[in-house]
């Protein structure tokens, strides 16, 4: 089931606010409760479409249960007037005496004991319940949902009301899903594996389900593939690091083993190749239903191209490997810039995208104080349909691009893209040096500071010591 | 390296223009068993070029498959066979041959090394 992209970019800004990075300063989710309790509001209105359905695990990883509303209010006595004016035609068939049922207390922003969990199931007499109490296995989940201020938010405002709601729940997420895929646990990873949630929800933007073919191009350790496997999808990968793709740290610590380690099948084919100049024969297209992936940005990990640095710039020559060197000879790459590597991108899924496949993919924006709009790379065959930002730090944020395929691939197309692209690179990109964005999330915030007394001196520039992967 | 991913490829090095698949030259072909998907495989089907799957497929041992596909009605043993060879069969180690250039592309654990060279590019 799919929410209206809507809810899902609010829930999205909201919940998803760690990162594997070690050196971005963790924020805490400022406005996470707030738009949870908007959310649940935005919900129970649209609830009573789905009365009648039962959803099961088919929910999406972000909505922990769909509950039809019986009542609220800010105390008890309000919750009471508001569900005995709830219809009894909706009630009773649900409250019937050959029924099983489970009362359940659930909160936000505080925790209750098990004895005032009781006590306010037991405040709810007035329901007429005729069926038996089954806490395993019962035809009818009714959850009591209580909110309240947060007693410690530092001295600052409350970010939640004292609200009460009480419904019968009418769909439910896998809960077991995220525990199990955590990256905690995972057998391989690398420093830019992608969160298990994230992953999960990148694969549920792409539609990512049975019978269909998901690929990614940077693929890494395969940590975005192996949620679209999980939501049955067949799966594919490419990366330009054969030690990533091939070798992983072993036998039993790579790419493949991270999907075994799930009991997923593994993908139907990895390679290693350069997306820049990609070896796909000439007549292929329309052969992937969703491209889900997560560029280079160059900021912890660059990108690579084929040509070696020296080459690409013209320092050296192009230059044949000696005949006995040739097996074991790693081609040198070099710098391949975010906005090529994106251009690229968009080209590939214009090409080998079925008409209606999804793109999916993560493209970082620096964080501009004067909220000036940002502007997204385009292609003529693709219509942007969902944008959810996370923001990484004070200086910058990703958002997840997600592009539906609109128009067939053809010349006049790949020309027009092209056009786009240029037009991309010069206007939109001047505040990134280069196209480099590395350089503006590291750069000191105050030139000023560069003149202190000469104890205090900082460099200006600080190092980046991490290895370009 | 499945036969799927066989025949998606070609070789990219400058100044090569042929069309024709890259010949393979097996030295160890693993089976593994893949679940049976009938719509994804008539998905495939349309994408395939069948010449090249059924000369990779005798290439790594398997001739079951007819010389040229089926109309529109694929039947399930057609299916199955073309299951078979589209995806149990796993070249682990060899080479993909480019049959202008003579370039080969080493295949190791599975994984087809598709870079070029220096001065390929």
């Amino acid at each position: 089931m799919s929410l209206s992209n809507g809810v899902s970019l609010s829930i999205t800004t909201t919940i998803l606010h760690s990162t594997s990075s070690t050196f971005l300063p963790k924020k805490s989710p400022k406005t996470s409760l707030k738009e949870v309790s908007m959310t649940l509001s935005y919900l129970s209105s649209f609830v009573s479409l789905f009365l009648t359905r039962k959803w099961c695990g088919s929910v999406g990883i972000l909505v922990k249960g769909m509950y039809e509303l019986w009542g609220e209010g800010t105390c008890y006595e309000e919750l009471r007037d508001s569900i005995e004016s709830f219809p009894d035609s909706r009630k009773l068939p649900f409250l019937a005496s050959d029924s099983t049922f489970r009362i359940s207390v659930e909160t936000f922003g505080k925790a209750l004991t098990f004895d005032e969990q009781r006590e306010r199931i037991n405040s709810l007499t007035y329901i007429p319940f005729e069926g038996k109490v089954n806490l395993k296995n019962a035809d009818h989940n009714f959850f009591i949902m209580e909110m309240d201020e947060s007693e410690e938010n530092n001295g600052l405002q409350p970010i939640l009301q004292r609200r009460i709601f009480f419904g019968r729940e009418v769909g439910f997420a896998d809960r077991k899903l995220l525990p199990t895929f955590q990256l905690k646990s995972r057998t391989y990873l690398g420093p830019t594996a992608m969160d298990a949630e994230m992953a999960f929800l990148m694969a549920n933007q792409a539609k990512a389900a049975s019978g269909k073919l998901v690929y990614d191009p940077f693929v890494g350790t395969g940590s975005i593939l192996v949620s679209a496997a999980r939501f049955g999808a067949m799966t594919m990968g490419a990366d330009i690091d054969i030690r990533v793709v091939r070798d992983g740290r072993g036998p039993d610590c790579n790419v493949w083993s991270n999907f075994k380690q799930y009991g997923l099948p593994t993908p139907v084919a990895l390679l290693r190749m350069d997306n820049n100049l990609p070896p796909w024969r000439s007549g292929l297209n329309e052969l992937f239903d969703a491209i889900v992936c997560d560029p280079p940005y160059g900021v912890r990990a660059g990108g690579r191209k084929s040509g070696g640095r020296k080459i690409l710039r013209g320092t050296v020559d192009p230059y044949t490997v000696p005949e006995d060197k040739r097996t074991d000879h790693i081609p040198s790459t070099g710098a391949y810039s975010l906005v090529e590597c994106v251009h690229d991108l968009l080209h590939l899924a214009a090409r080998m995208l079925v008409m209606k496949g999804r793109l999916v993919f993560f493209f970082p924006v620096l964080r501009d104080e004067n909220g000036s709009e940002v502007k997204f790379p385009e292609h003529p065959c693709f219509k942007l349909v969902a944008v959810s930002e996370q923001i990484l730090s004070s200086r910058y944020s990703r958002v997840l691009l997600t592009m539906v395929k609109v128009e067939p691939y053809s010349e006049e197309v790949e020309e027009a893209a092209r056009l786009m692209h240029v037009e991309f690179r010069e206007n939109h990109l001047k505040w990134l040096e280069k196209g480099n964005i590395h350089s503006s999330v590291f750069k000191p915030s105050d030139p000023s500071q560069v003149h202190t007394d000469s104890k205090s001196f900082k460099d200006p520039k600080p190092k980046y010591r991490g290895k370009y992967v | 390296m499945r036969l799927i991913m066989h025949n998606m490829l070609t070789c990219n090095i400058k100044g090569v223009i042929n069309k024709s698949p890259l010949r393979i030259e097996a030295e160890k072909v693993i089976k593994k068993e893949v679940d049976f998907n009938p719509d994804f495989l008539r998905h495939m089907l349309a994408k395939i070029e069948w010449k090249a799957l059924v000369d990779g497929a005798r290439s790594m041992g398997y001739t079951e498959l007819p010389v040229h596909a089926p109309g529109i009605e694929s039947d399930e043993p057609f299916l199955r066979k073309f299951h078979h060879a589209l995806l149990e069969l796993n070249l682990e180690e060899g080479s993909l041959v480019c049959q202008e250039s003579g370039r080969k592309f080493p295949v190791n654990k599975g994984v087809p090394n598709m870079l070029l060279h220096e001065k390929e590019v």
